[in-house]
């Protein structure tokens, strides 16, 4: 006798006699109603924010390239949307992806250095995936459809079988995908990018990045500090502004991150600004009324202007849940790319696989550190070497 | 696919029932399965190696239970050997002999350690300390002005005599905080540090170097509870790089299931000490093991649910009670007040919420619920006729006021139990075909998520966002204002409830992912067969 048949029981009769009530969660209090001091936001930018003098970035070479100002970045300007694939910036992400290579990207090459593929080799090889977090599930296809192609192919060698399955990962995230980051005006009207997210994945660090390669690029950028909630965030996102000469637009905390992003839109709409990027508060994607109020935002930001870009900046330190936020994040705001940042620690960040695969939404850049300049498009011909052991 | 153990397990059950006795099989699959939840559980591989090996180990040597179906027993144990890792040494922060007790906090970029400064300040004030904040994350732009404001906000004083951004260095305001809080009277003194990573030496040292400079009673290392397989390098990075004597988890407020907790128990030996979960400060609490170990497994308290009433029921009542809820015909009140007195001798029905997946988080809710409402409910029914019972749908306003002064009740209270009878007999109808929704199921922590997708099922045909840009707009209106009302009235929580189950009005607080336009879907639970 199944008595799970039990727990179906005691939903049934705790739904018709109490409704919903034990379901509903305290909503975190309208940001409004939070107590907070209205002039700190305000005074703690006059002293903080002073002097904004760029710091050298410990151990990032590109540092050295000197301080930021308006004029020119180190990066070279680019042409097209994205931020450019310059040299620099490759052999800084290819060395940085190699930190954390060896363990199992030897591992792997012994696996298929051995003369027969056997269960414990396969098992290696889906280890490799898991352990990037492209997740079990996945990783198992992946293997699965390794397995059958190689038997179809008859294909022996180690480094032919290295090849498929380097094939195979990169076909899950698909390199034809446009990764092209839509940050050009359309006549007199700006290009509007949201940048949106779970807390502390990097959603500030990443607006400031972009909008520095937009600046080096020649662009003029406006920024829209719509996190009116965090303590201090948005003068994290002044101090980047700062950086790069480009306009703040910010409230008081608990001011309705709407208004603000509508504000930012309008004030780059009258300056004939090119970008406008939108840095929203970090938010849980359980919270369903942080979730609606991210949705309010952008609606509001398209009563005046189109949205190009809704960036989900993920962590790539991030699990399993990685494919959750992406997933409810997408319902809400329609996500059109992502940024994956954190890739300069061990981390794979293996989790976009799953999420590329499931929502289609491309990662189109990539984070490299804390410097200002850590930035890059996202290639998956790297991503994929580094999740397989050879940048 | 099935997304958590439980929804696996429902098929393991079947294909094991009845046998009797841990068979090396009924071992190894039920191992397979553990072995998948943890793994999306976000347990570090490794870890999941070591840990299945001493599942298996210890279930061999277990005698068979008679409560328990193999799976079942196997999964017990997997709990049980959960809260031990888990819990091992529970222990709280060593105060030092002379004041200041120093405690550091170290861990990656944005996992949250600048508003955990700020939870841990409130929290020790509480208790009659008087900490001090340091801030020493020079790094990140505004992270001191963060700590400031965050300070301000749980009343703690901070000390941060370096602009940050760059300026200043970390390792001196660390050293100068602790004559600080000597001259001040401080007795605690909490050092929020820069994120850094593992791998980077540079920053590794310089946290060293702040440690040694202030020689903390207790290093915290703090982690975000949505990391991943990389939880294992991170955490000995820190070990090797800082040390530390325990660990905060940050972010349980979400629906990651928080693996990492087990891996680096089990790599590094350190306890885990807070569980940080949400954005205000008083979001705070001491690490409880056996919730983590069911939020691990996802599974509630569902094998004391299931022995306690293998104890309490024969099985032929068992056996009808499934077929109820199985049988073609639609689910009548009868049957409903059959099952309820059912469910009632299980004991308080606030208890018996408590073990199911997913309500972890609702236990103050939960606490709220009383079995009298158990009585209300079973009165009125009671007042009806048979005719009326089989089929509500004859219940019109005179019947009703009938009913309600037959059961001292108010007509209102009958409106509300047949609209929800509607409801439930909807999702009753609903489970049959194809799936089930709620249970066993239900995601950890996701506040009943799978609840809230039977809510937002009957909320799509009440209020749920139109397709009709008008319309929905105008709905968006409706539903801004009731929020705002339901603000006015503060925290009363039935003024949060929907009429009958989950209405328009509730459909504002469903996990947006589920309370959208398309279907919930509820195919991920199979009705257990028999
Ligand atoms: N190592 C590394 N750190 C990063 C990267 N991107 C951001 N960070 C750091 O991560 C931390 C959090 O970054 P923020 O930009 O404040 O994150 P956020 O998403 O805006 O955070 P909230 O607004 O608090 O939700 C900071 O310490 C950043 O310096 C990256 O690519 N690599
Ligand atoms: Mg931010």
């Amino acid at each position: 006798m199944d008595y799970t048949i039990f727990a179906v029981a005691i939903f049934v009769v705790a739904v018709l006699v109490f409704g919903g009530v034990f379901l509903i969660r305290p909503r975190r209090p309208d940001s409004g109603k939070e107590p907070r001091a209205g002039d700190e936001g305000g005074s703690a930018t006059g002293t903080a924010v002073a002097e904004p003098e760029e710091k050298e970035e410990p151990g990032g070479p590109s540092a050295a390239a000197g301080t930021a100002t308006i004029e020119e970045p180190p990066v070279a300007p680019v042409e097209i949307e994205i931020p450019p694939p310059s040299a620099g910036r490759l052999v800084r992400l290819r060395a940085r992806l190699a930190r954390s290579q060896s363990v199992f990207g030897q591992g792997l090459l012994n696996l298929l250095a051995s003369d027969r593929l056997d269960e414990d080799a396969w098992e290696g090889i889906e280890d490799i995936l898991v352990t990037s977090d492209v997740g079990v599930t996945s990783a198992s296809q992946i293997v699965d459809g390794l397995r059958t192609k190689v038997k179809v192919l008859g294909t022996r060698s180690p480094e032919e079988v290295r090849g498929l399955l380097r094939e195979e990962l990169l076909a899950q995230i698909n390199p034809e995908l446009d990764r092209a980051v839509r940050t050009e005006p359309h006549g007199t009207r700006p290009a509007v990018i949201m940048v949106v997210g779970v807390n502390g994945t990097g959603k500030t660090t990443s607006c400031g990045k972009l909008a520095r390669v937009l600046v080096g690029d020649g662009r003029s950028v406006v920024l829209g500090a719509a996190d009116t909630f965090r303590a201090a965030a948005a003068d994290q996102l002044e101090t980047w502004g700062s950086r790069v000469g480009a306009p703040v637009i910010r409230k008081d905390e608990g001011a309705d991150p709407a208004s603000v992003a509508f504000d930012a839109v309008t004030r780059a709409s009258d300056e004939g600004a090119d970008t406008v990027i939108i840095d929203t508060a970090g938010r849980l994607h359980t919270k369903t009324g942080l979730m609606d109020e991210l949705g309010k935002v952008k609606r509001v930001v398209e009563k005046k202007s189109q949205v190009d870009e809704v960036l989900l900046v993920l962590d790539a330190t991030t699990g399993q849940n990685g494919l959750r936020q992406a997933r409810v994040f997408a319902e809400v705001v329609n996500i059109t790319g992502i940024v994956l940042t954190k890739l300069d620690g061990t981390a794979k960040g293996g989790i976009i696989v799953q999420v590329q695969r499931e929502l289609g939404v491309p990662v189109k850049l990539v984070g490299l550190g804390e410097g200002p300049d850590d930035l890059a498009p996202f290639e998956p011909e790297t991503f994929v070497d580094a999740i397989l052991g050879e940048g | 696919m099935f997304e958590t153990l439980s929804d696996r397990l429902t098929s393991v059950f079947t294909s094991l029932r009845g046998k009797g006795r841990l068979s090396e099989e009924d071992i190894n699959s039920t191992a397979r399965e553990i072995r998948l939840a943890l793994l999306e559980a976000d347990v570090a591989l490794p870890v999941v190696r070591d840990f299945i090996a001493q599942i298996k180990e210890r279930a061999r040597g277990e005698e068979v239970s008679r409560a328990l179906n193999p799976a079942q027993q196997v999964i017990k144990i997997v709990n049980e050997e959960l809260i031990r890792i888990l819990g091992g040494e529970t222990r709280e922060i060593r105060f030092a002999k002379n004041p200041p007790t120093v405690i550091m906090l170290a861990g990656l970029q944005g996992t949250g350690k600048t508003t955990l400064a700020g939870k841990l300040g409130l929290w020790l004030a509480d208790e009659r300390n008087t900490p001090l904040l340091v801030a020493a994350d020079l790094q990140r732009p505004n992270a001191v002005t963060q700590l400031q404001v965050v300070g301000e906000r749980a009343n703690v004083p901070v000390f941060a005599p370096q602009p940050g951004n760059g300026v200043g260095d970390p390792v001196e305001v660390a050293r100068e905080s602790i004559d600080y809080a000597q001259r001040n009277n401080h007795n605690v003194v909490i050092v929020d540090t820069a994120g850094r990573l593992g791998v980077d030496s540079e920053m590794m040292q310089q946290a060293a170097d702040i440690r040694d400079a202030v020689r903390p009673d207790e290093i915290l290392f703090v982690v975000d509870a949505m990391i991943g397989q990389d939880a294992v390098n991170t955490a000995q990075a820190f070990l090797d790089g800082v040390g530390y004597d325990a660990v905060a988890l940050t972010k349980l407020d979400g629906d990651a299931r928080g693996g990492a907790a087990l891996s680096i128990r089990h790599i590094t030996g350190r306890p885990i000490m807070f569980a940080s979960t949400g954005e205000k400060l008083e979001d705070f609490d001491l690490f409880h093991p056996d919730r983590m170990a069911s939020r691990i497994l996802d599974m509630g308290d569902m094998l004391t649910l299931i022995e306690h009433a293998q104890k309490t029921f024969e099985e032929s009542e068992v056996e009808k009670m499934a077929s109820t809820l199985a049988s073609e015909e639609d689910f009548t009140l009868d049957d409903f007040l059959q099952q309820m007195s059912m469910v009632r001798r299980l004991g308080p029905i606030s208890n018996l919420l408590g073990m199911m997946p997913g309500m972890g988080q609702m236990k103050e809710q939960i606490g709220n619920v009383d079995d009298k409402d158990l009585d209300r409910i079973a009165a009125i029914i009671q007042s009806m006729t048979p005719a009326e019972r089989d089929n509500p749908k004859i219940i019109n306003g005179s019947r009703r006021l009938r009913i309600a002064n037959g059961s001292g009740t108010q007509v209102s209270d009958v409106n509300g139990l047949v609209t929800r009878f509607f409801e439930a007999q909807k999702m009753m109808r609903q489970m049959k075909n194809g799936g089930m929704p709620g249970m066993p199921g239900m995601p950890g922590q996701s506040g009943g998520k799978k609840k809230a997708k039977a809510q937002a099922k009957k909320a799509k045909k009440g209020k749920q966002r139109s397709g009709n840009p008008l319309k929905a707009k105008q709905q968006e209106a409706e539903k801004a204002a009731e929020r705002q009302r339901r603000q006015e009235e503060g925290g009363d929580q039935s003024s949060q409830l929907p009429p009958g189950l989950g209405g328009g009005a509730g459909a504002p607080q469903l996990p947006p992912g589920l309370g959208g336009g398309k279907m919930p879907d509820l195919s991920d639970f199979k009705l257990p067969k028999q």
